[in-house]
Formats: structure tokens, sequence, C-alpha cells
């Protein structure tokens, strides 16, 4: 089991620890709720230096980028970072990723820690043809994130580079209490907020800084409020609402897909979806009966199984119980009443839009 | 530290049974509310159902997860505790005031067989 550079400050923050990708994280400090509630109404610190970073340099570095991302790396500009999914043949997803670029030759790639090593083999048995270099950074690089409305504030107080100057969507370099940093405006909540990566020796320094900021501002947010916050704005999670059996159409994020530019893997397979619709697609449930309905629990029109429930969870800031799901068409349209199973029982569902929480990003 | 009660039944899967006048009331422990976190909902069985000792009988779920309840004691529900139907949260509160079922003990000789505070303090520790 590995553990990340920040783990024997969960252990002193008294956060219950899980197995997760192999990692030793912290589920959560004192609840997930009152966690996911410190992000949508002042700031939560994440570690998430689980995650993946692959480095991508050369010659050839945009093209080759290009052809195994789905979405247009030819349009970004430097310091622009980008999300979208990486493909097999299949159309089927490899994983979902952040490409941040530094310049026309060199980029990084962010993605998840349950499939690091499955994406690096990817990358390194595509690269003939591209006159490029790649390096698997994981181990060295740390990651926190900050996140929500104080995000910024907070941070602010902390270095001389104007946050202003790091729009929506995009990365620096810069300076935080003596140390370099890479920072985006970036993150997993649908709130306003920075993912920060630095050595892990910076990292550790930076998140006691952040902490002491006090339990007025600020708390420290495990992996379980994570994934309902993620949940709440419809940002998909691999292993529920992607797989190597799921498209991106299907996942319903054709908004991190470029299809009228170049050629990548897998859209071949994604053109023809596009032009005779998807077979079946996410969408969202309101669970009308009481209950909870979860990941992999199925889904029923009268005695016809047509879908699964991807992820599901009674949402922390608007108490109802919700969930993604993958429906067949045309039992995904709007309003049509299903039945979910939940321990062999029916509850009656309604299928509803994603937005299951507004977003607040500051664009 | 967990709060464990004197005088209760416990169960290894962490339900705790209160007998008296030869009714079980049965719960979860503080331990397993703790572990728990959370509780969205707990379903609730119906009055009039037989539980078996060691069989699940309904089912309790947390923000992350749904977690069996395992009878300790076989017999039948006479009883639901329906305030946790719109208030599930009042086991986090208290979790040995607020019991889930309430059975009628068909054998009560079968509390033996379960663990008395001391052992159950030693299950958790």
């Amino acid at each position: 089991m590995k553990r990340t550079c920040l783990y024997n400050e969960h252990v002193k923050l008294g956060a219950k620890i899980v197995d997760f990708a192999g990692y030793e994280m912290p589920i959560s400090y004192t609840s997930i709720t009152e966690e996911h509630m410190y992000v949508r109404e002042k700031a939560g610190l994440f570690d998430v230096s689980h995650m993946g970073e692959i480095c991508i340099k050369g010659k050839d570095a945009e093209r080759f980028v290009d052809y195994i991302f789905t979405n247009d790396v030819t349009k970004m500009h430097d310091h622009q970072v980008l999300y979208g999914m990486m493909l097999y043949e299949t159309g089927g997803t490899i994983d979902d990723l952040l490409v941040y670029k530094f310049h026309k030759e060199h980029y990084l790639l962010v993605v998840n820690a349950s499939n690091i090593e499955k994406d690096y083999e990817w990358i390194v048995s595509h690269t003939e043809g591209f006159d490029i270099t790649y390096s698997n950074e994981s181990d060295n690089l740390a990651e926190i994130a900050l996140q929500g409305p104080f995000a910024q504030e907070i941070l602010q107080k902390h270095t001389e580079f104007d946050l202003q100057n790091i729009p929506f969507f995009t990365c620096d370099f810069i300076t935080v209490e003596g140390a370099e940093f890479l920072v985006s405006r970036t993150g997993y909540t649908g709130e306003d907020g920075f993912e920060i990566y630095g050595k892990h020796s910076d990292i550790i320094d930076l998140w006691i800084t952040l902490l002491n900021e006090g339990k007025e501002v600020i708390s420290p947010v495990g992996l379980g409020a994570r994934d309902t916050l993620r949940f709440e704005v419809a940002l998909p999670l691999y292993g529920n609402e992607l797989s190597k059996d799921i498209t991106p159409l299907e996942a319903s994020l054709s908004f991190a897909v470029k299809l009228d530019g170049g050629d990548f893997i897998g859209k071949d397979v994604l053109v023809k979806q596009k032009a005779e619709k998807t077979t079946r697609r996410v969408v969202g449930l309101t669970l009308l009966d009481k209950g909870i309905i979860r990941h992999g629990y199925n889904v029923y029109h009268q005695d016809t199984l047509v879908g699964v429930v991807t992820t599901g969870y009674k949402s922390p800031s608007t108490g109802q119980t919700v969930a993604l799901a993958l429906i067949d068409r045309p039992y995904d349209k709007l309003k049509t009443e299903l039945h979910v199973e939940v321990r062999g029982k029916m509850k009656k569902v309604v299928v509803r839009n994603r937005k299951f929480y507004d977003k607040s990003y500051k664009k | 530290m967990s709060k464990v009660l004197n005088g209760l039944y416990y169960s290894n899967t962490h339900e705790w049974v209160k007998v008296k006048d030869g009714f079980a009331f049965i719960g979860i422990t503080d331990y397993a509310q703790d572990s728990l976190g959370e509780i969205v909902f707990v379903e609730l069985p119906e009055e009039e159902d037989q539980v078996s000792a060691g069989e699940e009988f309904s089912a309790i779920e947390s923000v992350k997860a749904a977690s069996d309840l395992i009878s300790p004691v076989t017999g039948t529900i006479v009883l639901v505790n329906d305030d946790l139907e719109d208030s599930p949260e009042l086991i986090n509160e208290d979790a040995f005031e607020n019991w889930i079922i309430k059975v009628d003990l068909e054998d009560e000789s079968e509390l033996n067989k379960l663990l008395n505070a001391d052992e159950y303090k030693e299950t958790i520790e």
C-alpha cells in the first residue's frame, strides 16, 4: 500500500483512512457532510497527491497529445488547461484527464490514481513516429486542491503573485511562501479554486500553512466529500460514469470531445456514434420513494432492464436523493418514470437533468 | 472511545439487544454509528415480519454506503421505530436510545450466545 507525502498530516488530523487505488487515503476527517459544506460555503483543502502526472516533451509533443486526447490540443494557448479523455480504438474510455500546456513542446497530463500504470503503458506504446520524450512524474510531484468561495482570498495571503492573473482553466508557476508551485484555477467540486503541484516537502509546508488559517474558514476534506461534491455537479468518476465500455458521448461529455478537429484514437467510432445517436446515455434520476440509490443498482422500465445507476447519493447540498445513471434510449427522456431495484424492492425514480447543484466557477 | 452500556447483549456485527418484559429492542452500537458516519436512511422492515438470529432484517445507509442490519435473535417484529423514517440521524445522536425494531422473542436462551458489555468492548478495542 502506498502513502502520499501528507499521510502523517492526515493521521495527526484524526482522519479515517481507507484504501483507494492502492493508496492509504483519508475518507473524512470529521464528517463527509460537514467537509462537503466547507467547500460549498467556505474553503476545503484536499490531498490529491495520489493523482498521476505524465510529462510529454519534444518537437512533436503537441501532435502526440492531440492524437491521444479527445479535446482539441492544437487550439490551446500556453498555460491553458483542458479536460478530456484518452480512448481505446473502440471509443471506450481509458481515462479522463487534464492536459496542461506550458508551450508547444511541453505538456503535463494529470490522470486518475487508479489508472496511472495503464495510462502510461498506453502512452508509451503509441509513441512510434513521434519525436517526443515522456516521463512518469507521479512519484515526484505532490498535489493539493484548495476549493471553495474563500479559496482565492486564502491563497492570496501567501503569495505576491496576483491570482487574478490565473483565470479559469489556466495555470502558472508561482512562488507561495518562498517555494515554487504549479498552480491552476481548476478543481473537481463545481466551486472556484486551485490545484497546486509541488515538491513533497513544499506541499507539506503549504498544507500546514493553509490549514493554519483556522476552522473559521477552512477544513481538510477527504475523498468522501470529494465524491459527493463532484457528483452534485455531474462531473464523472472513472469506474462509475466512464469505463473501457463507456464512450464520452454515452457519458454525456460531448463538451470534452472535439470531432471537428484533428484525428485522435477512437474518433471514428465517436463520429459514427454521434451520427447514429448513442444507444444509451448518462442522465440524472430523482428518487420519488424513500431510500438511497447507489452505484451498480439496476434500472427498469416495467419489467425491462434499461440501465444502471453509476453514482447515487442523498445530495448533501440539497438533501434530495438523486443519481447519475446510464440509461438506454428512449427511456433517457426527461420525466420518464422508471424503477430502481434496491435490495429486491422496486423504488420509483424519474429522469431529470444532471444539474443537481449549480456550479459557481469564476470565469 | 465509543460508549458501551452495561446490561445489554451485543452481537459481533455491532447490534445491541435490550430485553424488557420478554421483548427485545434492537439497535446498533455507538461504535457502529461512529464507523458508519452520518446516517442518511434507515430502511425499516414491516411489523409482523419474522427475523432470524444471524440473518439480515434490513439496512442502514450512511452518506457513503449501505450496510446490512443483522438480527441477533429469532422472533417476530412487533414494532418498528417510525421516528427513524424522517430522522435517521437520531442514531448518530444516541445509538442506544434509538432502537430500530422491537421483537417478540421466540427463544430467550439465544441471548446466552451473545456478548456481554465487557466481551463486546474487547472486540472493538
